[in-house]
C-alpha cells in the first residue's frame, strides 16, 4: 500500500498501457477476438478511473505533501543527468481535477465506442489507451522535458484515431491536426530552451524544473520572447482565435469518442499550459500581454458563438461552441484575479463535462442515422424521451443555467474580470457571449427535438440503450454537483490559484478562501 | 631532421601502425576477399558475407578496447575519442548495411564478393578521414572512400540507371574533390604546412586576407558537396535513386557521417579561430539545406528520392551543430548523426525488403497496407519515421533537442548579428520539423490507413530482420534513456575543443 501511494501518479499514468499490453498479447495469439478486446479496454479504463480516486482521498494527508513547494505525491528520479532533465512528477489542485476529468472522460469515451467502432477494433483501443497515458503524463509532469515528451506522444495516437476511424475528410483533418500542433510545440520547445539556458546562467545548475523556473529573475525582453513562443504553442492547442482553424476539421472528422476526448481533455492542455507555465514563470510578460490576450479571448467568444449559430452540421456547431467556451476560460485565466482564474479553471472542467456530453449526444444520433445535418431531424423527442432529457440537461449546462455547472464557472469568470477595474469592459463583452450561447444551443435543441417528426427515416429511432445512458449518468451527476455545491471542487483550487495570482499581480487582490469565494 | 624519433624504421612502423589497427584490419580483410572470391564455388557465395562481418567485428574490437593514441606518422593521424566515436559509427553502419545487402543483391542478381571488399575499403577510407590531422591524409582517406563508393553505386552493372548514377556521382565527386584540393593547396601556400593544428595557429595569429578567405571558402564548399548540403546537393537524389538500395543505405549514413567528421575536424581545428569569416555562410547553407531538402521531398513519389531529399534536410540540421561551433554543438551533431544513422538504416531496411521477386518496390504506393499484412514491420517503420521527424519518445527528439539547444545556447550568450543568426537558424529548423513531418506522415498514411497490400511476401531475411529489430530497439532506447549515448557524444566532442 505504501509503495502504491508513493508511486500513485506513475501508476495512474501508466495504467492504461497495461491494457495495451493485454490487447497486444491477446491479438498476437489469435485474431478476431474483438469482443474480448472491448471488455479488456473497458475494464482497464474503468480501473484506471478507480485507481485515480485515491488521489482525492489522500490529497491532503501530510505525508504525501512536498513541504518545499506544496506539490502532492511527488516522485523525483534521475533521468538524463547529462542535460539535467529529471523524472519529476507531482500534482496540485489544478492537475488533480484535470487528472480525474481525464480518467473519467477516457473511460466514458471508451465505453461509448462499443458499437460505434467495428473495424480494426484492437488497434483502436490500443491507440485510445496510449492517448490516455500521454494525456495523464502531461498533467503530472513537473519537468519541462518530461512534459514535452508527453505533450508530443499523445499526438500520434490521436492522429491515428482521426485518420483511420474518421469521417470522409479524415486524412486532411488528421494531418492538419498533427502539423498545427507540432508547429506550436516546436516553438514551445525553443521557448523552453531559452528558459533553460537562462536559468543555467543565473544558478549554474542545469535543470528543467518547472517550479524552480518561477524564482528566476528574467529580464522583460527575454520574457517577452519566451511568452510569445509559449503563447503560440498553447494557443494552437486551446485553440485561441486565430489559431482555431484545425479544431472544427478535427472535431467533425474524428469518431465520436475521439471528439469527446479532444474536447474534454486535449483542449485543456493548452489552457493548463498557460496556467502552469506562462503565468507563474513569465509574470511581467503576462501583464504586458494581458490586453491582447483578453482581446483574443473575447473575439474567440463572440466569433465562436456567431459561427456556431450558422452551422448546419450539429458536430460543427458543438465544435465552434468549444471555441467560444474556451474563450471564456482564457478570459478568466488572463485577467489573473483570484476569482476569475479559479473560475477559468473550473470552466475547463465544466467544458469537459458539458461539451464532452454534447459530442456523445450528437454521436448517438449519428450512429443511428448516419447524418449530422440539423435539417434531417425534427421532433426526435417523441421517439427518444430519455435522450431528449439528457440533451436538455446538457444544453442547459452548456448555456450556463443556474443550478448547473456552466453557470458557476461563467459567473466566477465575469465577477473576477469585473473586479479588476482596468478590465471591466471585457466582462461586458463576455456577457454577450452568454446570450449568443443560449441562442445557438436552444435553437439547435428546438430544431432537432421539437416539432413534428415528419422525416420517415426518423420514425424508427430508438431511445438510449442502458450502456449509452450509463455514459451520461456520471456527467449529469457532476453537472448538478458542480452547479449546486462547487465547493467540493473549488477547495482544491484555492492554494494554487492564490499562489499564481500572488506571483503575477502581487498584493493587488485579497487571497481567495472559503469565506469570500465560491458563494458566487 | 630525425623523422623517426631515434627509432629504427621497423619499430617506428610497428608502433605507429598500432594507431591505425582498425583500418589495417579492414584493408587486409578486403584484399583477402578479392583474392579468394574467384575460387569460390557456386554454393559458397555467402562466405564473404560472414567473413566481412567478422572483419568489421574485429575492427570494432580494436576501436572499443583500444585506447586513445597518436598523433602518429609524424602527426598525420590521431586516434582520439572523436575519431573512435566516428569509427564506431562507421562500423555499425557498415555492419548493418552488409546485413541488409546479401538478399537484396541476390534478388538483383548481382551478389558478388567484390561488393564486400569495396564496403570494407570505403569504411577504411572513412576511418582515415575521421582521424586525419593533416591535409594529405584527408585527401587519401577521402579518395579511398569516394572511389570505392563510385564503384558501389554502379554495382548493379546491368542496370542503366545504376551506371548513370555512378557516372554522375563520379563526375561531381571528382569535381568537388578538385575544389577541396584547390582550397587546400592555397592553404598550404599561405601557411606552409599541411598539419591542421599548425594551419589553425597561423590563421588565427594573422589578419584574414582575401587569399585566406578564398582558401577557406573553397574548402568549405568542397566539404558541402561531400555532405550534400544545398546548393551543392544535386548529385545526391540521382545517386541515391540509381544506386543499389543497400548501397544507398550505406551512403546515406556512413558516407555522410564521414563527410561530417571531416567537416568538423577541419572547421574546428584549422578554421576555429576565424569563425567570423564563414559562420554566416554556414548558417545560410544550413537553413537552405533544411528547407530545400524538405520542400523538395514533399512532392516525391519515388521513395528512394524522397528519402534522399529527407537525408539532405537532415544534413542541414547536423550543420546547426557546426554553426554553433561550440563543444555543445559538436556533441549535438555527434548525437544527431548517431540517432539519424540508426533510424535511417531502419527506414532503408524497410525499402530493401519491399524489393521482392519482380516488384521494384520503389514507388511509395508499394507501402500501401503494409500494416495489414506485416504489422511489426509497419510499426518499426513508424518508429523510424517518427524518430526522423523528431517526435518523442523516439531518439530523433533527443537529436533535434540537442541541435536546437546548441544554437540557442550561442544565441543567448551573444548579441547583435550573431544572436540574430542563431535564432534564425533555430526557428527555421523548428518550422522545418513541421514540413518534414508532413511527408513522413504521407508514408504513415499509406502504411496504416490503406488496406490493399500487394500480396507478395516481403523479402525478409535473417539479416534484414536483425537490422530492423536492432535499429528499432536502439531508436526507442535512445529516446527513452539517452544518457549513455549523450555521454559518448560528449567525450567525442572534447578532442576538438
Amino acid at each position: 500500500m505504501d509503495f502504491f501511494m508513493q508511486n500513485i501518479l506513475i501508476i495512474v499514468c501508466l495504467f492504461p498501457l497495461l491494457g495495451v499490453a493485454l490487447i497486444v498479447l491477446l491479438v498476437a495469439r489469435d485474431k478476431g477476438q474483438d469482443m474480448k478486446v472491448k471488455w479488456i479496454a473497458n475494464i482497464v479504463a474503468f480501473l484506471g478511473f478507480v485507481v485515480s480516486l485515491p488521489l482525492i482521498i489522500w490529497f491532503n494527508s501530510p505525508q504525501y505533501i512536498n513541504a518545499a513547494n506544496g506539490m502532492r505525491f511527488v516522485v523525483k528520479k534521475q533521468w538524463i543527468p547529462a542535460i539535467g532533465a529529471e523524472f519529476h512528477v507531482g500534482i496540485d489542485g489544478i492537475s488533480l481535477l484535470l487528472i480525474l476529468l481525464t480518467t473519467l472522460m477516457g473511460f466514458i469515451a471508451i465505453l461509448s465506442s462499443w458499437t460505434a467502432i467495428t473495424e480494426r477494433v484492437p488497434e483502436y483501443y490500443c491507440y485510445f489507451l496510449i492517448l490516455q497515458a500521454g494525456m495523464l503524463g502531461v498533467f503530472i509532469a513537473l519537468d519541462f522535458v518530461l512534459f514535452y515528451v508527453f505533450w508530443e506522444v499523445m499526438l500520434v495516437p490521436m492522429y491515428f484515431i482521426i485518420g483511420v476511424w474518421g469521417g470522409s475528410r479524415k486524412l486532411y483533418a488528421a494531418i492538419k491536426f498533427f502539423l498545427y500542433t507540432l508547429a506550436g510545440s516546436v516553438l514551445l520547445l525553443l521557448g523552453i530552451l531559452a528558459l533553460y539556458f537562462f536559468q543555467y546562467q543565473q544558478t549554474g545548475v542545469w535543470s528543467f524544473d518547472v517550479l524552480g523556473m518561477r524564482s528566476l529573475d528574467l529580464p522583460l525582453d527575454l520574457q517577452w520572447w519566451i511568452f510569445l513562443a509559449f503563447f503560440i504553442g498553447f494557443a494552437i492547442k486551446v485553440p485561441m482565435f486565430p489559431f482555431h482553424t484545425w479544431l472544427p476539421d478535427a472535431h467533425v472528422e474524428a469518431p465520436t469518442a475521439g471528439s469527446v476526448i479532444l474536447a474534454a481533455v486535449l483542449l485543456k492542455m493548452g489552457t493548463y499550459g498557460f496556467v502552469r507555465f506562462s503565468l507563474p514563470i513569465l509574470p511581467e510578460a503576462t501583464m504586458q500581454f494581458m490586453p491582447w490576450m483578453m482581446l483574443l479571448a473575447v473575439i474567440g467568444i463572440i466569433y465562436g458563438a456567431l459561427t456556431a449559430m450558422m452551422q448546419k452540421d450539429m458536430k460543427k456547431l458543438v465544435a465552434y461552441s468549444s471555441v467560444s467556451h474556451l474563450g471564456f476560460c482564457m478570459l478568466g485565466v488572463f485577467v489573473v484575479t483570484p476569482v476569475a482564474l479559479e473560475g477559468g479553471i473550473l470552466q475547463m472542467i465544466n467544458h469537459g463535462i458539458s461539451t464532452g456530453a454534447l459530442f456523445l449526444i450528437v454521436g448517438i444520433l449519428y450512429e443511428r442515422r448516419h447524418t449530422r445535418l440539423i435539417s434531417d431531424y425534427g421532433g426526435i423527442s417523441q421517439n427518444m424521451p430519455v435522450y431528449a432529457t439528457v440533451f436538455l440537461i446538457m444544453t442547459m449546462s452548456s448555456i450556463g443555467l443556474p443550478t448547473l455547472n456552466g453557470f458557476v464557472g461563467e459567473v466566477m469568470i465575469l465577477m473576477g474580470v469585473f473586479a479588476d477595474p482596468a478590465n471591466r469592459f471585457w466582462a461586458v463583452a463576455g456577457v454577450a457571449g452568454i446570450v449568443l450561447g443560449a441562442a445557438y444551443m436552444l435553437w439547435l435543441y428546438q430544431r432537432v427535438m421539437f416539432g413534428e417528426n415528419d422525416n420517415p427515416k426518423n420514425q424508427g429511432l430508438t431511445d438510449l440503450t442502458s450502456r449509452e445512458l450509463a455514459t451520461f449518468v456520471p456527467l449529469i451527476v457532476l453537472a448538478f454537483w458542480i452547479g449546486l455545491y462547487p465547493k467540493t471542487f473549488l477547495q482544491y483550487l484555492h492554494d494554487p490559484v492564490n499562489e499564481i495570482v500572488e506571483i503575477v499581480r502581487p498584493g493587488e487582490f485579497p487571497a481567495i478562501s472559503e469565506q469570500n469565494a465560491a458563494k458566487e | 631532421m630525425d623523422l623517426l624519433g631515434g627509432q629504427d624504421a621497423f619499430s617506428y612502423l610497428i608502433q605507429n601502425s598500432l594507431v591505425i589497427r582498425p583500418q589495417i584490419v579492414l584493408v587486409i580483410w578486403g584484399i583477402a576477399i578479392l583474392c579468394v572470391v574467384p575460387f569460390l564455388g557456386k554454393n559458397s557465395t555467402r562466405y564473404p558475407l560472414f567473413y566481412t562481418l567478422a572483419g568489421l567485428a574485429v575492427a570494432a574490437f580494436y576501436v572499443i578496447w583500444g585506447s586513445d593514441a597518436g598523433p602518429a606518422f609524424g602527426g598525420a593521424i590521431v586516434f582520439d575519442f572523436f575519431t573512435r566515436f566516428f569509427h564506431l559509427l562507421f562500423l555499425v553502419a557498415a555492419f548493418l548495411s552488409v546485413l541488409l545487402s546479401y538478399r537484396y543483391l541476390e534478388i538483383e542478381g548481382s551478389h558478388h564478393g567484390e561488393y564486400y571488399a569495396l564496403i570494407l575499403f570505403a569504411t577504411a577510407g572513412m576511418m582515415f578521414m575521421a582521424g586525419a590531422m593533416e591535409l594529405i591524409t584527408v585527401v587519401v582517406g577521402l579518395e579511398l572512400m569516394s572511389v570505392s563508393t563510385y564503384i558501389l553505386v554502379g554495382f548493379t552493372s546491368r542496370q542503366r540507371r545504376s551506371n548513370e548514377a555512378s557516372m554522375k556521382y563520379f563526375l561531381l565527386g571528382a569535381f568537388s574533390t578538385g575544389v577541396i584540393l584547390y582550397g587546400m593547396s592555397l592553404l598550404y601556400g599561405i601557411v606552409g604546412s599541411t598539419n591542421l593544428s599548425e594551419i589553425g595557429e597561423v590563421l588565427g595569429a594573422n589578419e584574414v586576407g582575401p587569399l585566406v578567405a578564398l582558401a577557406v571558402i573553397l574548402t568549405i564548399v568542397g566539404l558541402c558537396f561531400k555532405v550534400a548540403a544545398v546548393p551543392f546537393h544535386m548529385w545526391a537524389p540521382d545517386a541515391y535513386e540509381g544506386a543499389p538500395t543497400s548501397v544507398t543505405a550505406f551512403m546515406s549514413v556512413a558516407v555522410k557521417a564521414a563527410g561530417f567528421a571531416l567537416f568538423f575536424r577541419i572547421c574546428l581545428v584549422a578554421f576555429g579561430d576565424i569563425r567570423d569569416l564563414y559562420v554566416g555562410i554556414l548558417a545560410l547553407i544550413s537553413m537552405l539545406t533544411m528547407t530545400w531538402g524538405n520542400v523538395a521531398a514533399v512532392t516525391q513519389t519515388n521513395i528512394k528520392r524522397l528519402l534522399a531529399y529527407s537525408s539532405i534536410s537532415h544534413a542541414g540540421y547536423i550543420l546547426m551543430g557546426l554553426v554553433a561551433g561550440t563543444a555543445f554543438g559538436v556533441r549535438a551533431a555527434a548525437i544527431y548523426l548517431l540517432i539519424y544513422t540508426v533510424a535511417n538504416l531502419g527506414v532503408w531496411a524497410v525499402v530493401i525488403v519491399l524489393r521482392r521477386e519482380d516488384i521494384k518496390g520503389e514507388d511509395m504506393d508499394s507501402l500501401k497496407g503494409l500494416f495489414s499484412q506485416y504489422p511489426a514491420v509497419a510499426i518499426l517503420m513508424l518508429f523510424f519515421l517518427l524518430s526522423l521527424a523528431g517526435i518523442p519518445p523516439m531518439g530523433g527528439f533527443i537529436a533535434k533537442y540537442f541541435v536546437f539547444a546548441s544554437v540557442m545556447d550561442v544565441g543567448l550568450n551573444s548579441s547583435g548579428n550573431l544572436a540574430f543568426l542563431m535564432f534564425s537558424v533555430a526557428i527555421v529548423g523548428a518550422l522545418n520539423a513541421v514540413v518534414a513531418l508532413y511527408y513522413y506522415l504521407r508514408i504513415v498514411v499509406l502504411m496504416f490507413f490503406e488496406r490493399d497490400f500487394v500480396p507478395v511476401p516481403l523479402a525478409l531475411s535473417t539479416g534484414t530482420t536483425i537490422t530492423l529489430v536492432v535499429a528499432g530497439l536502439l531508436t526507442l532506447i535512445m529516446g527513452i534513456y539517452p544518457q549513455p549515448f549523450i555521454e559518448l557524444a560528449e567525450s567525442a566532442a572534447l578532442p576538438l575543443m
